[in-house]
């Protein structure tokens, strides 16, 4: 799931730059040609509306499973103020290394929800400016169409800005682009130079 | 609940310590080539490539079977929201595949509006006629596919009014228009009958401009600005696919909004 919504979020990027660059909402501020999916805005906007339906898909049955079998809850949540100082003060030392790379710090966390609901709202915003007729009232309650349109690209902000993030990280911690790409460890690796204890990966 | 891709049985941890030197080496070499399949990737999205034909049928196959979800989603009697006159912008927003200056005018008087295919009376209309018709006025949003927008108000027949005076086949799937500018387009018969659908001859009271279609032009509330077509000179209703000028080179038909 993580690999085919990474490819179709490239995809939906991607072409929403395409579709963007006919008609800039900041003004100078262009997409050239090598970023942009499709040659010009008919393809851009024939790929965003193919990509469309892999993404809502995709993310259906991702939460769906998450919150069926509660791995979204145990994985995402709780998220403690200390935990969260705790995780911000060791990075600012430059400790990075996840010593259980199944357990999500707390910044994770916040992250990885925050990238969850920012997908969701692209597709509101998206189904909004698809539709400003036949859903406006969806409209009007996000400020107009306009305002829908700055909204879908200020999230598309948000989550180019997660990938670069959460890209760099992964490439930092290569334990865990392993494991992602075998399917991830069902067990936890025994701490280095620890007492041996062993780290139990999942409270299941 | 209990994830069912996790196995029941999980090795013993001590395993890993047998490998630890080979899953380090593997690590190593899974973030090589991962940054090289990344960096692979990225140069995908930008090839300069053409698009190939088999992606390029893959994509208009969807194209058109969104064209069948747009048309489901499509509600015959949902209004686009409209605003009060103030809010009218004059003088309208030009936009067609040539400059302003490009544009040819029609001359009224001796302009015509043939008809063709399922219309029982195909009798050429004149600009008098139309406006011999019951006049309908709407201040709507113009929403471009580009992304900009704008409040344009318009007057004239309903289509539907046109269409049921001609005794036009209301059952047909489409309706196609011929325009001065070689701008050929077509609408699905549902969005043909909507309210909101007219043949604009005025446009914030006043006779179109001539850059805007004078003498007539389709103005409908629920689809994208290319689907309004400029200086109709002929009308047909037909069961067979019209297609349109954008519409051939890539861009949805249905286009609502």
């Amino acid at each position: 799931m993580h690999w085919v919504n990474a490819a179709t979020m490239l995809v939906m990027i991607t072409s929403g730059w395409g579709i963007y660059d006919d008609d800039v909402i900041i003004r100078g501020f262009h997409f050239s040609s090598f970023w942009r999916l499709g040659d010009w805005a008919a393809w851009s906007l024939n790929w965003h509306f193919a990509g469309m339906w892999v993404l809502v898909i995709n993310g259906l049955a991702y939460l769906i499973y998450g919150l069926a079998t509660g791995r979204l809850r145990e994985r995402l949540l709780p998220i403690r103020m200390s935990d969260l100082i705790r995780t911000v003060v060791d990075t600012l030392h430059l400790k990075i290394a996840h010593e259980d790379i199944t357990v999500y710090n707390a910044v994770q966390k916040l992250l990885y929800i925050g990238v969850i609901l920012a997908a969701i709202a692209q597709v509101v915003t998206g189904l909004a400016i698809w539709k400003p007729v036949q859903f406006s009232g969806l409209v009007s309650l996000l400020g107009g169409f306009q305002t829908a349109r700055v909204l879908h690209f200020v999230g598309m902000a948000a989550i180019v800005g997660f990938v670069i993030v959460h890209v760099a990280l992964a490439l930092l911690v290569p334990k865990t682009l392993w494991a992602m790409l075998s399917g991830g460890p069902c067990l936890a690796v025994r701490g280095e130079g620890s007492e041996g204890q062993l780290q139990q990966g999942h409270p299941t | 609940m209990r994830s069912p891709f996790r196995p029941g049985v999980v090795p013993d941890a001590a395993i890993l310590d047998d490998h630890r030197s080979l899953v380090r080496s593997l690590e190593r070499r899974g973030l090589i080539r991962g940054g090289l399949s990344l960096g692979a990737l990225v140069m995908l999205t930008g090839c300069d490539v053409k698009r190939p034909e088999a992606v390029e049928s893959a994509l208009l196959a969807i194209s058109r079977l969104n064209d069948g979800v747009q048309a489901l989603l499509f509600d015959p009697d949902k209004l686009a929201p409209t605003y009060p006159a103030s809010m009218i912008l004059r003088p309208p927003k030009f936009n067609a595949y040539y400059d302003v200056t490009k544009v040819k005018p029609v001359d009224g008087a001796s302009w015509r509006l043939e008809l063709s295919g399922r219309i029982a009376d195909k009798r050429p209309w004149t600009v008098s006629q139309l406006n011999a018709l019951p006049q309908t006025s709407m201040v709507i949003k113009h929403i471009c596919v580009e992304g900009w927008s704008y409040i344009g108000g318009w007057t004239g027949p309903q289509l539907r009014t046109f269409l049921e005076h001609v005794g036009a086949d209301l059952r047909a799937r489409y309706v196609a228009f011929k325009t001065a500018d070689q701008y050929p387009s077509s609408i699905d018969m549902a969005t043909a009958l909507h309210p909101q659908t007219l043949l604009a001859t005025q446009y914030g009271g006043d006779t179109l401009a001539a850059p805007f279609g004078y003498p007539a032009r389709l103005r409908t509330a629920t689809k994208l600005g290319y689907k309004n077509p400029k200086w109709i000179t002929a009308i047909e209703v037909t069961n067979t696919y019209p297609g349109g000028f954008w519409e051939e080179k890539g861009f949805s038909w249905f286009a609502g909004i």
